[in-house]
Parts: C-alpha cells; sequence; structure tokens
C-alpha cells in the first residue's frame, strides 16, 4: 500500500516537470497549437487548397473556448473522482465489517 | 473512515487537473486533430469508411463485456471514458514551444482491449467537434481512425509485447499509453501528408515535415500521458474496483 502510495506521488511530480520544463527550454515559444502550425504546412503545400467547409458553431471568444475545456475536464474528473471515492468507501467499510466481526467472536 | 491520506490524493489529482488546465489559460489555439474543412470531401468519405468497421465493432464489445464482466464493468467503462475526457481537454506546453493535448486511451485498452476506445473515443470527439469548434464533423472519420483506432491498437499490441516480455504491469501500462498517444500523432501526420504532398519531396517529404510538427511536440506529453495513467490504474487496483490478476 505505502509503496503505490508513494509511486502516485513520484508520478504525480514527474508530470507537474514535464509541464513546467517547456517553459525553460523554450523560452521564447508562443505555445500555440500544434494543429495550427499544422494547417499552415498545409497552405505553405498547397496554396491552392480551399477550405471547404466551417465548423458549424466556434466559440465567440477564446474566454468562452477555454471555459468548455474546463468544463470538459472537470466532467472526467468528476466522474474519476466519484467512482474511485466510492470504491474507497466501500473498501472501507468492508475491512470494518470484518473487524467488528473479529472483535466479536 | 476516510483515511486523510488516501482522501488527500483524490483531491490532489482533482487539483493537478484544475492546475493543467488553468496553466494552459492563455493558450487560444486548439491542439491536434484534423480540423473542420483540412481534408477535401473524398478523403473524408473515406476515413469514415474505414472507421465504421472499428466503431460497430466497438459497440459489439461494449454489449459484450457489460453482459459477460462479472467485474464491475459499467463503472470502469464510465471511468476510461472519462479518462479519455480529462486527458483530450489538457493542452499542455511542449518543449518545442508549442502545446498539444494527450489522448488518454491506454487505460481503456489495457482493460478493455482496443476495440471500445472508438465508441468511447468518438463520444470525446463529437463534443470537441460541435463545442470547441476542435476537430470538425466532416474530419471526424479521419481523427477517429488516428486517436480512437490506430493509438487503441498500436498500444495494445504494445502491452502484449511488453506482458510477453514479462515486464511488470505498470511499466507495460506506461509504455502502451505513450506509443498509443505518440503514434495517434505520427498517424495524423501520415494522413496529412498523403493529401498535401510538398511541392518539392513529395508524400515522404511533407510527412517528415508533419512530423516534425506534430510528432516532436508530442513525445513528452506521450510521456505525461503515461505517468498519469498508471497513477489512476494505481488508484482502480489499490481500491479493488478491477482485479490485478484479470490482467494478463
Amino acid at each position: 500500500m505505502k509503496r503505490k502510495t508513494l509511486q502516485n506521488w513520484i508520478l504525480l511530480g514527474l508530470v507537474i516537470v514535464l509541464c513546467v520544463i517547456p517553459f525553460f527550454v523554450a523560452k521564447n515559444g508562443s505555445f500555440t497549437g500544434s494543429d495550427d502550425q499544422g494547417t499552415e504546412q498545409i497552405h505553405k503545400n498547397d496554396p491552392s487548397y480551399k477550405v471547404w467547409i466551417h465548423p458549424l458553431w466556434t466559440p465567440p471568444s477564446a474566454e468562452v473556448e477555454s471555459f468548455l475545456f474546463t468544463v470538459q475536464g472537470s466532467i472526467g474528473t468528476g466522474i474519476i473522482a466519484y467512482i474511485i471515492g466510492n470504491a474507497h468507501g466501500k473498501r472501507k467499510a468492508r475491512q470494518e465489517i470484518q473487524q467488528n466481526a473479529k472483535n466479536k467472536s | 473512515m476516510l483515511s486523510a491520506r488516501k482522501f488527500k490524493r483524490l483531491l490532489i489529482i482533482v487539483a493537478v487537473a484544475v492546475l493543467l488546465v488553468s496553466l494552459n489559460y492563455p493558450i487560444t489555439v486548439h491542439a491536434m486533430h484534423i480540423m473542420e474543412g483540412m481534408l477535401p470531401p473524398g478523403w473524408c468519405i473515406f476515413w469514415f469508411a474505414v472507421a465504421a468497421p472499428f466503431f460497430i465493432y466497438g459497440l459489439y464489445r461494449m454489449r459484450q463485456i457489460v453482459r459477460d464482466s462479472n467485474q464491475n464493468a459499467k463503472i470502469m467503462l464510465a471511468l476510461c471514458g472519462a479518462f479519455v475526457f480529462v486527458l483530450s481537454s489538457l493542452k499542455i506546453p511542449s518543449v518545442t514551444g508549442s502545446s498539444s493535448h494527450p489522448t488518454g486511451v491506454g487505460l481503456g485498452t489495457v482493460l478493455f482491449g482496443p476495440g471500445v476506445l472508438s465508441v468511447l473515443g468518438a463520444i470525446v470527439l463529437l463534443f470537441q467537434a460541435l463545442l470547441l469548434a476542435h476537430g470538425g464533423l466532416t474530419t471526424l472519420g479521419a481523427n477517429m481512425v488516428s486517436m480512437v483506432i490506430v493509438g487503441p491498437f498500436v498500444g495494445y499490441a504494445v502491452w502484449r509485447l511488453c506482458r510477453a516480455l514479462r515486464m511488470n504491469r505498470s511499466i507495460s501500462i506506461f509504455l502502451c499509453a505513450v506509443f498509443a498517444d505518440w503514434i495517434t500523432y505520427v498517424t495524423t501526420s501520415i494522413q496529412l501528408a498523403v493529401v498535401y504532398p510538398d511541392p518539392n519531396n513529395g508524400v515522404l517529404g511533407a510527412a517528415i515535415k508533419f512530423l516534425s510538427i506534430y510528432a516532436v511536440t508530442q513525445i513528452p506529453l506521450a510521456i505525461a500521458e503515461g505517468l498519469l495513467t498508471v497513477l489512476v490504474y494505481n488508484l482502480v487496483i489499490s481500491n479493488h474496483l478491477w482485479e490485478e490478476s484479470a490482467l494478463r
């Protein structure tokens, strides 16, 4: 148990390090999306290509877009936290019942 | 009685997820996926045709799993779907000075096999295409092929290979998630290179250019995704949500 907990902390630490390193390595980076660069490359390779269809709906501003991204992330996180929390509670309860049964007998 | 430490662990996961999202607040543009209108109609139809059988197979697999599994399969399917939801919403900066996001398909691939991911992932891609103008409806087929078909199947192959080599489960899952993530972007690069060859160097030249945009940016993110996948896997196992022995 303890070993797994430690492992999880290390994993989390590494993820944070990976997310922070870019700001030091690529100091002048604009950190725009890689697919926008991809779209640029498409225009370079085939300047005559015309985008033939546009999204049905585009978030009206960067704020709204990041809001929706956050909503997406929160929904997912909520579900994961609920499921794991629930299972955790059940496990605890089972252990307690077993403990009580042992104490009685 | 909730042990304080376990509860803290959960809180921290939530905090990190929120932190990662807010870290990327000023970054306005999208990452990965082929955008709406960036593929000619013929190719859109082609990729839909490729994706369709996998999607149907995924539905069939899901039914089978829900019906036959004596473990809490429904809950775990929800968890795997939610994991894809979270990870594909995290736009993470990379060492190349641009940003991209992970895919989150590794966990579901290891627990249920690669088939179900085409269904879980399609939901996420549809959400992003409709609400975020990220990816697109016409390019949905192509994006499905890269993220929720090639990714999981390659990840699964990596998982089987690692297990055959008797690596332990954590390392196998890590590698599965890393490769599933990374190959997604390799696939995207190839999909684009075939349609937009370089004027001088042809398809190969274009592939190298697209790879240098997508695949290089993705390397650190793929590693981060691998680490997060193992973390959630640890939580799943230590709370008895899934029997470790069921993962051969």
